[in-house]
């Protein structure tokens, strides 16, 4: 098995993992994790692509999608963690399971 | 497609707003709001100018920064593209109207809610660029601004009941753009460009391909709230604003059924199947009756109307499967295809003014009652018959009844359904139908009925009920430049050149 096959299947197993985790689980942080879990397979199977083919370089075009991917994803966390401290003080609720 | 000619207009329409956006921080409450509603006509403006310019002179591209593609970035103005940034512009400059007015009048008991203004230019801007981009990264970017700003804005009341809606339509946003990016990494991997018209040229049918096309599928589905991933919709959208709530409901939710909508035909054509166009279609089906079923056991305006939106969109997402024909049908030319393209776009036009006449006429009530329980709507045609009116005839436009707008499209999307050869298709569209007039004359028939106490109705500013009229009226007038909008649009390669070889089964003509 060559390195970045492994890389892409690791990269499947993680977004599968947070793509789950998003759905079953209730919890405010833990669903916010797992959409960074999702995130962290995505930017690894990209970043991976830049060394498969036996250049000389690696492709810098898959480095500055992550970098922007990264920036993107830290910021949508951070708005959805300040929503979720919101939620808290206002209401004391930490998941949707008991809405209402 | 470098030999177009190229334009300014494309980087201005979404460099504007975010300059206005970005100056509107700079001032206070009031200022803010004068800098927000004067920044709005002048994009719609510049939108205006742009728009003639397309219809002059066909597709308009700017290649940024001088660095041409695959690894610089392009933006295309097309006919299809103007076509969206025209609904943005008209649609979006009526609910800034309406908002100025709004928040005014709420601007006692509950502040003016300044920061709407630039979370609105940033929409403005992510919208335009999600028209433009001819990029699939640049694409990623634009979904984010929309996702995230869109978001903002449904929270601004700062209810918990918004701030829980909103945190959910946010994850759900966030999965939504995750799998599109595993879609486009996966693209990239297998071709090494982004550029959506050389995608579309190298691309190859295969097991890759399939894969990410399914996956940028599922994740766009998510964010047009398609059935099962319509969850988050209703409580976001009518938990907020109401400007807010016409906003997400005519504009936002359009801008992933566009990106669906080009990448199905300019990059996936050589791997469109007639699987993959049903599984999408009964996605749309299960929306249009489930939806529909559930607006009608609403006792909340708001929720109705924001129910409604699950159903409406998935007639958006019944007109995927009708553009691959049915094995063992055939046909002599590409004529087949034009009802289907042309549902979708009317489908857009009319939901778009119609759920924004809608929604703003149920902020409007609210401000009015104090509440949205439809039994108080008793009586609505003596005290607001402006209210009422629009109501009634964006209402007709959601039904499909002629000759409003959405008329239009259930009419042609029904012929699109029997010249494919997909009967079986039917029964969803007019149960879709039979249920929406269920909700609509179960409003109409309280406001005509006769009051049970004097007087609960407290005045609102008449210019917020004439914004929703013409939104109303616009929903019914839309179907007036149909022949010449269609022509149009034949101008971009989605529709008229793509259209030919999605017949031949090959990939798209773009150069």
């Amino acid at each position: 098995m060559e390195t970045y096959q492994i890389y892409s299947l690791t990269s499947a197993v993680l977004f599968v993992i947070g793509l789950a985790g998003v759905f079953a689980s209730g919890h405010f942080i833990k669903k916010i994790i797992a959409t960074n879990i999702m995130g962290g397979g995505v930017f690894l199977c990209l970043v991976s692509f830049s060394g498969r083919d036996a250049l000389a370089f690696a492709d810098p075009v898959p480095h500055a999608l992550v970098i922007t991917g990264i920036v993107v994803a830290v910021s949508s966390a951070a708005f959805a963690l300040s929503l979720a401290r919101r939620i808290k003080q206002l209401t004391g609720k930490e998941s949707f399971s008991n809405d209402k | 497609m470098t030999h177009l000619p190229t334009s300014p207009f494309p980087a201005l329409l979404v460099g504007l707003p975010v300059l206005l956006a970005v100056l509107g921080l700079f001032f206070r409450a009031r200022g803010r709001a004068a800098v927000g509603l004067a920044g709005s006509f002048l994009t719609a403006g510049l939108v205006f100018v742009a728009f003639f310019e397309v219809t002059q002179r066909g597709t308009l591209i700017h290649i940024l920064g001088g660095w041409e593609p695959p690894l610089g970035i392009l933006l295309r103005l097309d006919p299809l593209a103007a076509v969206f940034i025209g609904l943005t512009a008209v649609v979006g400059v009526v609910i800034s109207l309406y908002s100025w007015w709004y928040l005014r009048a709420r601007e006692a008991c509950t502040g003016g809610f300044p920061l709407f203004w630039p979370l609105w230019l940033f929409l403005w801007a992510g919208l335009n660029g999600l028209f433009l981009s001819n990029d699939l990264f640049n694409l990623f970017v634009a979904i984010e601004v929309v996702g995230i700003s869109a978001v903002a804005l449904a929270v601004l009341s700062g209810s918990s009941a918004a701030l829980a809606a909103g945190l959910r339509y946010l994850l759900a946003a966030i999965a939504g753009s995750m799998a599109y990016l595993f879609g486009v990494a996966l693209l990239y991997g297998s071709t090494g460009t982004l550029d959506i018209g050389i995608l579309g040229q190298v691309l190859e049918p295969g097991a890759t391909t399939t894969f990410a096309l399914l996956v940028i599928t599922l994740g766009l589905m998510i964010k047009t709230a398609s059935f099962p991933f319509h969850f988050w919709l209703p409580p976001a959208h009518s938990s907020a604003l109401p400007p807010v709530s016409a906003l997400l409901s005519a504009l936002v939710v359009k801008g992933t059924f566009y990106l669906l909508l080009r990448l199905w035909t300019e990059v996936f054509g050589v791997s469109l199947t007639f699987a993959v166009g049903q599984f999408l279609g009964l996605a749309g089906a299960i929306a249009v009756i489930w939806g529909s079923w559930q607006a009608l056991m609403q006792d909340r305006l708001k929720l109705i109307v924001a129910h409604s939106s699950v159903a409406q969109l998935g007639y958006l997402l019944m007109i995927f499967p009708l553009l691959v024909l049915a094995p063992g049908v055939t046909a002599g030319s590409a004529d087949w295809l034009y009802p289907a393209w042309t549902a979708g776009i009317y489908q857009v036009l009319a939901h778009a003014f119609a759920k924004a006449s809608l929604f703003l006429s149920a902020g409007i009530i609210v401000m009015a009652l104090g509440h949205d329980r439809i039994q108080s709507l008793r009586d609505l045609v003596a005290w607001m018959p402006m209210t009422a009116l629009a109501i009634g005839i964006a209402g007709v436009s959601l039904i499909g009844l002629p000759p409003s707008g959405g008329f239009m499209a259930k009419w042609m999307l029904l012929k699109g359904i029997f010249l494919s050869g997909q009967w079986w298709w039917a029964p969803a569209a007019f149960a879709g139908s039979l249920l929406t007039a269920g909700y609509v004359f179960m409003l109409l028939r309280l406001a005509f009925a006769p009051a049970r106490e004097e007087g609960p109705f407290r005045p609102v500013p008449r210019i917020l009920q004439v914004c929703a009229l013409l939104l109303a009226l616009g929903s019914f007038l839309i179907v007036l430049p149909a022949e010449s909008l269609i022509r149009f649009l034949e101008g971009s390669e989605v529709f008229g050149t793509g259209i030919e070889t999605i017949m031949e089964g090959g990939a798209y003509g773009n150069d």
